[in-house]
């Protein structure tokens, strides 16, 4: 696999029209966790699958002139400190991991209280470690030939 | 009780590639075929016939739902088995970088 | 239910041709392809939440597979007593095939969930939390505290899989002190 040129002209070309709308059913897919099937897991991964198709399609250069690698840590670390925040607040609803934020009218957006908060940092999370996985195995390892031991 | 143990003979099928084959990527393949069959028999346990999906919409009379709870706890699972299948290639990348085979009968040094 | 034994029989042989292919590459398309007879099993067993899950992980994990088979031979040669190591293997599963029907005997038939404690989460969603999607509610509300589990495990792998693929290691240090003295 031709890993610093990326693959051919068709490909990319398609890559650059279907990116947005990929990027844009995940945001969709995480936002309406409580209201329709899906939620923070499912969404997640898929936002860092637009991001994966927009590298295998073009190669790796591009990509760390977008995504800086320490951005990544950061989001991840982000995410998991917003999951332990909103648990940690729930003792101002009386225990931990309480529901604290007003509940409003069903099938609302914003409505079920600290759901779609939880939906949005566990999002996060699935995001930068869906390319971490993906980043560390498929880009900065490069096989040095093997000891032969025959 | 036919789809029960149909769904035991697929974990079967996966405990015999761990059991059985030389190669890692087989063994890696056999844990991943023994988690599909888990959760599905998750899932299968908690079926109710002509029910409905646990999902309510507006203007309709629901009737029977489906068991949600099995449903909860296998979304867990799935997520956490690709951080295992994750782990797992990651170590057999680094043994074959250090001894040029994935064949587990000719891995036989413990200090490196 | 006889499309729930019609798609478990395919994924059945998908998953003995994924074991005894000879080619890594076509073992693992094969895998594939008993993780998307899966998906049609969750949306026939009524679970599309777990559907659109698994959809995206099976995916995930075929490119990290695909990735570690892409450039490797694969050993042909058997090895002394493969006879006696297949009957003991296949005396042990059907051990195993026996004692697990005879388990599954005392299973509820297949249709007639017992509901005991889902009657609670079924009753309370609508009327306290005023959350249409139950499965969420359940994830993220009354049992928050294994999501923040789940949370844990995917950060101990992702810190796990930095710790073995990293690049530079003790080794680069030594050979820097060799090369100073």
């Amino acid at each position: 696999m031709n890993q610093n040129n990326g693959m051919s002209l068709i490909i990319k070309t398609i890559t650059r029209l279907l990116i947005g709308f990929i990027l844009l059913y995940g945001i969709y897919i995480v936002l309406h966790g409580h209201i329709s099937p899906g939620g923070g897991f499912a969404g997640g991964f898929i936002i860092a699958l637009s991001y994966i198709l927009f590298m295998l399609a073009f190669g790796k250069e591009e990509i760390l002139k977008r995504v800086p690698e320490g951005m990544i840590s950061f989001l991840e670390s982000l995410g998991a400190l917003m999951f332990l925040a909103i648990a940690v607040l729930g003792f101002f609803g009386g225990y931990f991991f309480s529901n604290w934020l007003p509940k409003g009218i069903p099938f609302k957006l914003l409505s079920a209280g600290t759901i779609p908060v939880s939906n949005v940092a566990l999002a996060l999370l699935e995001v930068s470690l869906g390319l971490f996985g993906i980043f560390l195995v498929l880009v900065l390892l490069k096989f040095t030939p093997p000891k032969k031991e025959k | 009780m036919l789809t029960y143990f149909l769904c035991l003979i697929l974990f079967c099928v996966g405990l015999y590639a761990v059991l059985r084959k030389r190669n890692i990527i087989k063994m890696i393949i056999g844990i991943v075929i023994c988690e599909y069959a888990i959760n599905l028999f998750l899932i299968l346990f908690g079926y109710r016939m002509n029910g409905r999906s646990p999902l309510y919409s507006p203007n309709q009379e629901i009737t029977s739902m489906v068991d949600p709870l099995p449903q909860a706890l296998a979304m867990t699972a799935i997520v956490i088995s690709l951080a295992t299948t994750a782990l797992l290639v990651g170590i057999a990348l680094r043994i074959y970088e250090k001894y040029g085979t994935f064949d587990i009968t000719k891995i036989n040094k413990l200090k490196g | 239910m006889i499309e729930i034994n019609l798609l478990l029989i395919f994924i059945i042989i998908a998953a003995i041709a994924a074991i005894e292919l000879k080619d890594l590459l076509s073992s693992v398309v094969a895998v594939g392809v008993a993780g998307f007879g899966l998906v049609i099993s969750f949306l026939v067993l009524k679970a599309p939440d777990l559907a659109i899950t698994q959809l995206v992980v099976e995916i995930l994990c075929l490119i990290i597979l695909i990735r570690a088979t892409i450039k490797v031979d694969l050993p042909f040669s058997t090895s002394g007593r493969w006879l006696v190591n297949t009957i003991v293997t296949m005396v042990f599963l059907a051990v195993f095939l026996i004692c697990g029907y005879k388990a599954l005997l005392n299973l509820p038939s297949f249709g007639n969930p017992v509901m005991k404690t889902s009657v609670f989460y079924l009753d309370e969603t609508l009327k306290n939390i005023h959350a249409t999607n139950i499965v969420s509610a359940i994830n993220l509300n009354f049992r928050a505290y294994d999501t923040l589990g789940e949370a844990t495990a995917l950060f101990a792998a992702a810190i796990g899989i930095m710790t073995i693929l990293r690049k530079k290691g003790r080794l680069t240090k030594e050979d820097k002190e060799n090369e100073s003295k």
